[in-house]
């Protein structure tokens, strides 16, 4: 099995869902000749020629509302918005258009297009470059939202988007892009269907959900719980919209303590509704409320302090802390 | 010729110029563009331009003082990129080939008018008196911002493409409406009318995709609001050439839209003052709004992120620095006796002075606190950004005892 990094995985999915389907095609801004501001489109274009992986002109609105189109026309389109913050002159024809063809056309129409989003923040970067907006997105009914923590994940998640019926946003962890991992590009495994979660780590007295770039973070907040002699388990979400309730709920069930964590802000995010619905499911399995760790509520702070602002293991642990302290 | 336009439209303008305009709206033979100009790459002076005059008006003063503001933001932004290698900044994005561009439109411009720049625009900063060391605060991870707009007019950085260009807008209509209160109030007091203000909104040529500029223009257009469109075509968009995003000369699409249109050489600081100059008084006028495609060259990089070599060629990078702005206009200061080795020798000295000042501000920045930026979140009293700075700063000091703790955590 090839170790690879996660930008090589997803280079690699795009390129077997390339050859495999003549009518999977690419668009974006910078994703031919330079292979994407990331390199993960690097190669594609010269492979698959400029008709295929298309340099489009720099407007988000157009690269998703064509998308639309094509994808209306039997193309299955799978778009790169650059940066995380540069999706919004699109939002309109996700939500208002993108998300709700199918239904507005009861089932008649399908709209096949994946949109890759780089999100997260941790890379020193300038403003609109480290956002994590999924929520906004997971609130509009008719779209699919995956985000990967791995590299056999980055893999099977872009192929398995592509292939999916919905239009489908893959959030990809930007400072994961070159955290290594084998991929197992034959089988699946696990990984076959992307909208489960997973269980990551196995534990028994609290449960920690974490998805896409805090998913490394969980896993060593565990780790230094069981040097407290805690037995934490950790849930890799994977799957933003649907969530795989079924799977959280067993875990909290289990442990009887969860502690959700995202870099987004907890105000009106993800973390709040996994808390409620495991508060609605397992209300008297749990031995303390369930508790968020997240941003604040605040645009993403300037490079120099991002660090107190993005969960790390510490504020996990202190989470886990409180949780234990009922 | 004039004919071919909607001169209803334009009919402020002089036919003669408006010949001008339409003559050089095309492309000529033998690669030549049409294209304002009144330097040409070895610093003769074009005087058979209608903008001619306006470039007759600068004192020698003001033509030194151009050549400065252009050798002084190139040294500058030689600082910034060093500054970005040796990790004293996150990032930088180079202005390099385009001072001519930006000191010419910034120096057309009058104190009480606004400016909303990109994100390259430096040397515009320049211009308006902006401290160069706030500049870095930015891309050193400190701000988001780093000056007030206020002071200068001068708006912040704008990441998001082309986001900017609606609010120059309706900071436009804005003054069109104070003009108008202003005058209803004059004829009460009989007061004299203050000079009207104009606005320039700075893009370039891969945001000039993005809807937000088509909405500007159309409503800059409906409304002749006194805003100038000024477009730094350096033929790059990151990786993507012009060709991607227009088939045509970017400014043909000023007609459509119905306001005039122009393209001027963005590497000759003269023909850009004269041309800017131009397209705010009219704006001030009431006439409406004007764009002008600036034609120039990213000398550089992208950003200090960026590898152009990826995806152009070094043949093309050679052929543009033979146009040089800076070389060019020394060229002419030179020929026409406006300044001598003594004027260029200080014009370096303080351009070296002020980027040791620069690098000395950087590392003297201060980081910011998080809970001082929570606290700006909004204007007015908000409970929970209350209750999450009293958690951080708990948390912070260590101190998050069980009992706030239970609030609620982040
Ligand atoms: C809405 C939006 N989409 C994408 C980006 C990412 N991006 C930053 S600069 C750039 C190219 C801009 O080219 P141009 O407008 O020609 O300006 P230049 O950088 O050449 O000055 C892109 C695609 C962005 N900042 N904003
Ligand atoms: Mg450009």
């Amino acid at each position: 099995m090839p170790t690879m990094t996660l930008a090589k995985a997803i280079n690699t999915g795009l390129r077997d869902a390339l050859a495999a389907d003549e009518t999977v095609m690419l668009m974006g801004e910078d994703i031919g000749s330079l292979g994407g501001v990331y390199r993960v489109t690097e190669g594609l274009k010269a492979e698959f020629g400029g008709d295929r992986v298309i340099d489009s002109p720099l407007a988000e609105s157009g690269i998703v509302g064509a998308s639309i189109g094509l994808a209306l026309r039997g193309y299955r389109p799978v778009d790169e918005i650059q940066f995380d913050g540069f999706v919004f002159p699109a939002f309109n024809q996700i939500t208002t258009q993108l998300a709700k063809i199918h239904a507005r056309s009861a089932g008649r129409l399908t709209v096949p297009v994946t949109i890759r989003i780089p999100y997260g923040g941790g890379i020193g970067s300038v403003e609109h470059h480290s956002e994590s907006p999924e929520a906004l997105f997971a609130h509009t009914a008719g779209v699919r939202i995956i985000t990967p923590s791995n590299p056999h994940d980055g893999y099977w998640m872009t192929r398995r988007a592509i292939e999916c019926e919905d239009p489908v946003i893959v959030f990809e962890p930007k400072r994961r892009y070159w955290l290594k991992g084998e991929v197992n590009t034959e089988e699946p495994g696990a990984s076959a269907d992307p909208f489960r979660a997973h269980v990551v780590r196995e534990g028994t007295d609290a449960t920690i959900v974490a998805y896409g770039p805090l998913v490394p973070v969980a896993l060593a907040a565990a780790a230094a719980a069981a040097e407290d002699g805690r037995s934490v388990e950790v849930v890799d979400l994977r799957s933003l919209s649907p969530i795989d309730f079924d799977t959280v709920t067993a875990s909290a069930e289990k442990t009887g303590r969860l502690v959700v964590a995202h870099e987004a802000p907890t105000f009106g995010g993800l973390g709040g509704e996994i808390a409620a619905r495991v508060s609605e499911r397992a209300f008297l399995s749990l031995e303390a409320p369930v508790i968020r760790v997240g941003g604040f509520h605040m645009p993403y702070p300037v490079a120099k302090v991002e660090g107190q602002y993005l969960p790390d293991i510490d504020r996990i642990l202190e989470a886990l802390d409180r949780a234990f302290a009922y | 010729m004039a004919g071919q336009l909607p001169t209803t439209e334009f009919d402020d303008i002089p036919d003669a110029l408006l010949d001008e305009l339409e003559s050089l709206a095309h492309d000529r033979g033998e690669g030549q563009l049409g294209m304002v100009q009144l330097l040409d790459e070895d610093g003769h002076f074009n005087s058979g331009s209608h903008f001619s005059e306006h470039a007759k008006r600068l004192t020698s003063d003001e033509l030194r003082g151009l050549y400065r503001d252009m050798a002084t933001i190139r040294r500058f932004d030689a600082e910034a990129t060093a500054l970005q290698r040796q990790g004293q900044l996150a990032l930088w994005v180079p202005v390099r080939g385009q001072e001519a561009a930006q000191i010419g439109s910034g120096r057309a411009t009058r104190p009480e008018d606004y400016l909303f720049p990109t994100y390259r625009e430096h040397g515009v900063a320049l211009t308006r008196g902006v401290e160069l060391g706030e500049l870095l605060r930015l891309f050193r991870g400190v701000s988001n911002g780093g000056w007030d707009p206020r002071e200068t007019n001068f708006h912040l950085y704008t990441l998001v493409l082309a986001a900017q260009v609606p609010h120059a807008v309706g900071y436009a209509m804005g003054i069109q409406r104070d003009a108008a209160r202003a005058a209803a109030a004059g004829r009460d007091s009989g007061a004299q009318a203050v000079p009207s203000p104009a606005v320039v909104a700075y893009f370039g040529d891969g945001a000039s995709s993005e809807g937000d500029i088509h909405e500007s223009m159309v409503f800059a257009a409906s409304f002749k609001s006194p805003v100038v469109f000024f477009c730094q075509n350096n033929q790059w968009a990151i990786s993507v050439p012009t060709e991607v995003q227009s088939r045509i000369p970017l400014h043909h699409r000023a007609k459509g839209y119905g306001f005039p249109g122009l393209r001027v050489d963005g590497n000759d600081v003269l023909a850009v003052h004269a041309v800017t100059e131009w397209a705010l008084a009219r704006a001030r006028s009431g006439k409406g709004p004007v764009l002008i495609e600036a034609y120039t060259y990213r000398q550089g990089a992208h950003t200090t992120a960026d590898d152009p070599t990826k995806y152009r060629l070094s043949e093309e990078e050679q052929a543009w620095l033979v146009k040089d702005p800076i070389a060019r206009f020394e060229k002419y200061l030179r020929a026409e006796g406006y300044a001598d080795d003594a004027f260029f020798a200080d014009v370096a000295a303080e351009g070296d002075a002020l980027a040791a000042k620069s690098r000395k501000d950087v590392l003297a920045f201060e980081a910011p606190s998080l809970a001082e930026a929570m606290s700006h979140v909004y204007a007015e009293r908000h409970p929970l950004v209350e209750e999450e700075i009293a958690w951080h700063l708990g948390y912070e000091s260590g101190f998050a005892d069980d009992e706030s703790a239970k609030e609620g955590g982040h």
